[in-house]
């Protein structure tokens, strides 16, 4: 189908986004590179009144460190972070970026869409769960962050108001010897993920793990965190005996529920325990 | 309403904007409403080897060149298009003839109805340029963007290869 009717506005700094999209109302949407907000307003299962336009607007597409910590802007594009010299403890995000849709999809998709439309099977939201990213909104009203862990609410739903623009995501310094990995299982390329992990941590000087994350995606309605397995890991030497038993912690704490017509719930939380398995087995190995 | 930067930010929903592309080299004005697709938008210019498959980003029929990059042009609204350099199959052809992307699709009958082919062709072109080193492997991953219904896939791969393959050697 086509689109229904809007009106639109093409920003050209943040400061004329966040004043539009206050203008424009509780309706409005904003676009950055389209990819998940084009295809619902041709099935018209979204149908806003107003459209800001933010593709254009500048400094908000640059990936750098600071103090440390990573920072990614919005309008950074898949095929970007794709590319991009991340490794250590940011490898998670740029493996992650690589299986997202296909091709095409890469080169137009933006990070802050990806996490703003809070798909439960969305990879970098996965990333940021287990990175304890940080959310940087940005409205008339200022400037605010929110943890990862508390801005997906739900499925296509997450903590930022209307008028709010996601402007960054802060991925927090992490303690040295931090590395991380991210798997998932598709039934063919670019596909959505039945089943997603992203997992880290530091890895001591005589072999034990430390600060483990373990983040799950596509088995509930927001990217979940196996803690329970995280904290079973943590100080344990990720041999082949401690790894299955986090692998079946996750798989046994995830919410996959009856799962839907593509997997079916007990098929997910298999899949849980091979990708979290798969993932610790790759961050034993020396970096 | 008030805008900071321009005095009318707003476009109305049923209010036509200019929209300056360049496609295939040559600078090209479409009047558009907000909701029109860049796909749409080709297509009433006249690019009609721009075909619409599923309409929602799906089956990658309408896969154009964005500043020589492949991107689905019903994933993107015409005035986002603002701007910027498009490429289709009509860019492809050489003076007298198919160019040696076509012409392999020709000699490994990579097509049968022919509807998906320009997609498929300016999805390959794009990798032919940023990847040429590409193997097989790879090809039938970046190929699975798109979908066709007569070949199967196999002869696309095929003919990817050969026009990858022929392209090292010095077309």
């Amino acid at each position: 189908m086509k689109p229904a009717p809007f009106a639109y506005a093409a920003a050209g700094t943040l400061d004329e986004a966040v004043e539009l999209l206050g203008e424009a109302g509780e309706d409005a949407k904003l676009l950055a590179g389209g990819q998940s907000l084009l295809p619902l307003l041709s099935f018209r299962l979204a149908r806003p009144s107003h459209i800001v336009d933010i593709g254009a607007v500048e400094d908000l597409d640059s990936i750098h460190e600071d103090h440390g910590q990573l920072r990614v802007g919005a309008l950074v594009r898949h095929a970007t972070l794709e590319q991009a010299d991340l490794h250590g403890p940011w490898r998670a995000l740029k493996e992650a970026a690589s299986l997202i849709g296909h091709l095409p999809i890469r080169v137009r998709g933006t990070l802050g869409g990806s996490l703003a439309h809070a798909d439960p099977a969305g990879e970098l939201g996965v990333v940021a769960a287990a990175l304890d990213a940080e959310i940087v909104l940005r409205s008339v009203r200022g400037l605010r962050t929110v943890p990862a862990g508390a801005f997906f609410l739900a499925p296509l739903m997450t903590a930022a108001d209307a008028d709010e623009v996601l402007v960054e995501a802060r991925f927090p310094a992490p303690g040295d010897g931090f590395r991380s990995v991210f798997e998932e299982f598709s039934p063919r390329a670019g596909d959505f993920a039945y089943a997603s992990v992203a997992a880290g941590c530091r890895m001591a000087d005589d072999g034990s793990a430390h600060d483990v994350r373990l983040a799950l995606g596509s088995v509930g309605p927001t990217p979940l965190r196996a803690r329970e397995a995280e904290e079973a890991l943590s100080g344990s030497m990720l041999d082949d005996a401690a790894i299955v038993e986090g692998a079946r912690l996750a798989a046994a704490g995830c919410d996959p529920a009856a799962g839907d017509w593509h997997a079916g719930g007990e098929y997910r939380r298999a899949l849980v325990a091979n990708l979290v398995e798969r993932a610790l087995r790759r961050l034993r190995q020396p970096a | 309403m008030t805008g900071s930067g321009s005095p009318h930010p707003w476009l109305g929903p049923d209010e036509a904007a200019p929209v300056a592309l360049t496609v295939n080299g040559t600078a090209l004005e479409v009047r558009v409403p907000p909701r029109r697709t860049l796909a749409d938008a080709l297509r009433d210019a006249g690019c009609t080897s721009v075909r619409l498959g599923c309409e929602h980003g799906v089956c990658g029929t309408c896969t154009i060149l964005l500043d020589g990059s492949a991107v689905r042009s019903c994933l993107m609204l015409a005035v986002q298009g603002q701007g910027h350099h498009i490429e289709t199959v009509e860019s492809l052809a050489g003076g007298d003839g198919l160019g040696p992307l076509q012409q392999a699709f020709d000699d490994n009958d990579a097509l049968q109805c022919g509807f998906c082919t320009p997609g498929f062709l300016m999805l390959i072109e794009s990798l032919m340029r940023s990847e040429p080193g590409a193997g097989e492997e790879r090809v039938r991953e970046v190929v699975s963007s798109n979908l066709c219904r007569c070949t199967g896939g196999g002869p696309v791969v095929a003919a990817a290869q050969q026009a990858l393959a022929s392209n090292r050697d010095g077309r």
